[in-house]
């Protein structure tokens, strides 16, 4: 057990834990998160996906130590000011979920493609997005959902 | 920033409700209690204190129509129904009809959903009958809400009733507007005390002014948000201990030894054991997942003798004896008009509901009553299963189904809802049971593999004369034909449900089960790909082969609709273009689908280019919710088409994750054009069903079509298909 101090949404936070825990369950049962999701366990869904410094990564893969001093972003820190960032706000308009589990995967794994390649292209989009697991078969309206977040995006809104 | 305070944009309402106000509840927060966390009585007694779920159900929906509509002081009106909204759009669906034969503006309706002590009982969410079963029920209910307000506002404005209407929750003097008294005035939160004399009549759907009208969705911003709260998210006062469960390597094995000493040594780790069950239960989930590691136990296996490769030939041993599901004519006859009889069989693998959130369950027990917040598509029969566990009386056990993260009849079984309450009265505390993928694949109950053999023949002017039908294991729904064909029969060995030991015993070596549409995937994929054959044969279009073999109206229109969205034009196959057509009835719907696909002849790999599909369902109540359930079974129906089938060893099941068993993903969909035909003159039918029924035949007519090869066993693998392409 030691103390991890990382960024958690923009807040500054200290867990004291075994540093070998994975980042899902810390977020999910010693930080109260709920919104980061289990699926598999194993790497293989992408339902547990955050942003570590702006990268997505699977939560269930990664250690809470590997974080230690980095910005962590889960599906409860992206909207601001009140407002849904542009990813969120496409897929409600797109309706691009049904079950809504596999969503904040999505909507992160999406986002951190946009905030590297903002111009990102449909194939591009369908490449980043093909580790991300939907049961539900929402793939047609996340493509187009994150189609319309990369044009907001461009045109500066967040 | 706290997210229950996201605001949608303003502009959003606009964009996404075709002629209607936002449903979303006006007070976010009340709404978020009343479905993910259960406090409702907390929360809003002022609005609610009235609703109470009828006690002791076991079967049939409450005739009191305050067990499905509340009118609240505010106006707020809260519609309860027993069903479960697990993506499918029930939550949309359900209130819209309330909403209409009300009268009330949707956007002033919240929902209760799958919860034991509030809303009235149903057998469960499954079999696309919350519109088309439940439907009737929850309208005739709210347009006795309505005749039963308008009369005690007769007395109230001392007009007589026959001269009110209503509308937007408001009863009105059709002579004199300025006589009015909104619903919330008449009730005062109250129930609805009335006995009518007469029972109201439901609108004629010419009346409707809101069902019909695509509605967005009431869970957008929780799922967007991460607010939304699935069964493993609830935290019940005091937090819950995960609790990971010993399983088996088998099924059929049983526990000879065990030692659970090592698991003991970890902090915080509290051992479980009840008869041969035993748990490992930690605050961390994944301290109890070491905690489970360390359990060291010996089994003694019971393995039935067959496997994925060997299970067609004991199925053709072991399956019940034949039932007649459906006759006309005579075969004997049919053989002699026939020009040759052609004989085919088709095989199908089993196939998993891998809904991404595996099943789950939080139990809390607080003065002898036990909670549970399951992730299930069964709550009152769970309800029931765990008064029978735990040797509880109804009173005592209150299920709460939050949001489901998926469920396509895989969580019509909730076995890990009884795990969870025996656990948490073990171990004095709340407990949460949130099964591993591995569990997942484990206990799912399978859609079953199957064996369907079918012998035909046709006369010289391309009719068909005889259609002789034989299915093992799936099952009769979708097995009956829709073709016009004067000496046929329809046997079946063997249904879907049941199982492992259980049902037919040792068929199978698991428990099998409904799986999106039960048994009629495979019954679509042997029908219409013999049907292609067929037509080959003849030497006919597809299409024009149907056609000509068709009465049904109802499928001809489809047929006829579905070709002119994809532009089909007519060719015999294969025609080396790759398109193909299959269709079905499912839950009352009549659904045809066409297909364009690429095969790779070096890797033997299809990709689905585009599929096209015409859906008559009747009355349509939520168009864009239909459209997002097409959409969805096209996607998920690549699945079982091309790469889903369950390994397995006796009674070991090989797959325990994503690497192995391969659901669809986005470099695999294709593009998708829908077109849902008008047809306000047959009441709403099924719609989460019935269009992933054709998409078995409809790859596999493509595929054909495209290299001559014929596929007779689904998946669709590469390897398949190149075995196919060898024979060609
Ligand atoms: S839970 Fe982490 S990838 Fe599936
Ligand atoms: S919306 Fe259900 S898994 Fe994607």
């Amino acid at each position: 057990m030691r103390p991890v101090s990382f960024t958690l949404n923009g807040k500054p936070t200290r867990v004291t834990v075994d540093e070998n825990r994975p980042l899902l369950w810390v977020l999910r049962d010693d930080l109260g998160l709920t919104g980061t999701k289990f699926g598999c366990g194993e790497g293989h869904c992408g339902s547990c996906t955050v942003l570590v410094n702006n990268e997505a990564v699977r939560s269930c893969a990664m250690s809470i130590g590997d974080v230690a001093g980095k910005k962590v972003t889960t599906i409860e820190g992206l909207a601001a000011g009140g407002r849904l960032n542009a990813v969120q706000d496409a897929f409600v308009r797109h309706t691009a979920f049904q079950c809504g589990y596999c969503t904040p995967g999505m909507i992160l794994g999406a986002y951190a493609l946009l905030l590297k390649n903002p111009r990102a292209t449909r194939a591009e989009i369908v490449s980043q997005m093909d580790t991300h697991l939907c049961r539900c078969g929402a793939h047609v309206r996340i493509v187009q959902a994150v189609e319309t977040a990369a044009a907001a995006m461009k045109g500066g809104t967040r | 920033m706290n997210p229950e305070d996201v605001k949608l944009p303003d502009d959003i309402d606009s964009e996404l409700v075709v002629d209607g106000p936002t449903t979303f509840p006006v007070d976010r927060r009340d709404f978020v209690k009343l479905t993910a966390t259960g406090l409702l009585v907390l929360v809003a007694i002022d609005r609610t204190g009235a609703i109470a779920a009828p006690q002791g159900r076991g079967g049939g929906y409450p005739t009191d129509i305050n067990a499905y509509v509340h009118v609240g002081a505010d106006g707020r009106v809260t519609c309860l129904v027993g069903k479960i909204e697990m993506g499918q759009g029930a939550m949309m669906a359900l209130p819209l009809l309330l909403a209409e034969e009300l009268d009330v503006a949707p956007a002033s309706v919240d929902v209760v959903m799958g919860d034991t002590d509030l809303c009235p009982w149903d057998m469960g969410t499954f079999g696309s009958l919350s519109v088309r079963q439940f439907g009737p029920t929850l309208r005739q209910a709210a347009a006795e809400a309505r005749a039963a307000l308008v009369e005690m506002a007769a007395e109230r404005l001392q007009v007589p009733a026959s001269r009110l209407a209503t509308k937007d929750g408001v009863v009105f003097d059709t002579a004199d507007a300025t006589k009015k008294i909104a619903y919330a005035r008449l009730t005062e939160g109250k129930r609805i005390e009335r006995t009518l004399t007469n029972k109201p009549a439901v609108k004629s759907p010419a009346a409707f002014t809101v069902v019909g009208k695509s509605v967005p969705r009431r869970d957008a911003l929780d799922k967007v948000t991460g607010q939304a709260k699935y069964a493993g998210d609830i935290v019940p006062p005091g937090g819950a201990l995960h609790a990971r469960i010993l399983r088996p390597p088998a099924h059929g094995a049983t526990l000879a030894s065990v030692d659970t000493s090592a698991a003991e040594k970890i902090a915080g780790v509290k051992v479980i054991r009840d008869g041969d069950t035993i748990a490992v239960l930690h605050e961390h989930r994944d301290e109890a997942d070491t905690a489970l590691a360390l359990v060291k136990a010996q089994w003694t296996r019971n393995d039935p003798p067959f496997d994925d490769v060997t299970m067609f030939d004991h199925f053709l041993k072991a399956a019940p004896p034949p039932q007649t599901s459906g006759q006309g004519g005579n075969v004997a006859d049919g053989e002699k008009l026939a020009a040759e009889v052609v004989e085919r069989t088709y095989y199908d693998s089993y196939v998993a509901h891998a809904p991404m959130e595996p099943h789950a369950a939080v139990a809390a027990v607080e003065d002898g009553k036990v909670t549970v917040w399951a992730g299930t598509q069964t709550p009152f029969p769970l309800k029931n299963q765990i008064m029978q566990a735990l040797r509880l009386p109804a009173e005592k056990v209150r299920v709460i189904t939050p949001y489901v993260g998926g469920g396509f009849g895989g969580k019509s079984g909730s076995r890990q809802g009884v795990e969870a309450a025996r656990l948490a009265m073990l171990a004095g505390k709340p407990v949460r049971v949130q099964w591993s993928r591995e569990e997942e694949f484990f206990y799912d109950t399978f859609r079953p593999a199957a064996v369907i053999k079918i012998r035909s023949g046709m006369d010289g002017a391309k009719k068909l004369v005889l259609w002789d039908y034989l299915v093992y294991c799936a099952g009769d729904r979708g097995a009956a034909h829709f073709y016009d064909i004067p000496n046929h029969r329809t046997l079946t060995r063997g249904s879907w449900g049941g199982g492992g030991g259980a049902g037919a015993a040792g068929l199978h070596p698991f428990a099998i089960g409904p799986w999106r549409a039960p048994g009629a995937n495979t019954n679509a994929f042997a029908r219409e790909s013999h049907i292609d054959e067929l037509a080959a044969k003849a030497g006919l279009d597809p299409v024009e082969f149907r056609l000509k073999n068709l009465k049904d109206p109802r499928m001809v229109r489809v047929v006829n609709a579905v070709a002119q969205k994809f532009g089909w034009t007519p060719k015999a196959a294969p025609s080396r273009r790759g398109v193909g057509i299959a269709c079905g009835i499912d839950a009352g719907t009549y659904v045809a689908l066409m297909a364009e696909v690429a095969v790779d002849s070096t890797t033997g790999r299809v990709q689905v280019k585009r599929v096209a599909c015409a859906q008559e369902m009747g009355v349509v109540v939520n168009p864009e919710g239909a459209l997002c359930q097409i959409e969805g079974c096209i996607t998920m129906g690549l699945g079982y088409t091309l790469s889903e089938e369950v390994h397995f060893k006796g009674g070991q099941v090989l797959d325990t994750n994503f690497d192995s068993y391969e659901l669809p993903r986005f470099s695999q969909v294709p593009k998708i054009d829908v077109v849902i035909l008008d047809a306000k003159d047959i009441p709403a039918q099924g719609g989460g069903e019935p269009a992933i029924v054709p998409m078995g035949a409809v790859v596999a007519n493509a595929i054909f079509d495209a290299t001559g090869a014929r596929l007779y066993r689904m998946p669709m693998t590469p390897a398949r298909v190149k075995a196919a392409l060898a024979k060609t």
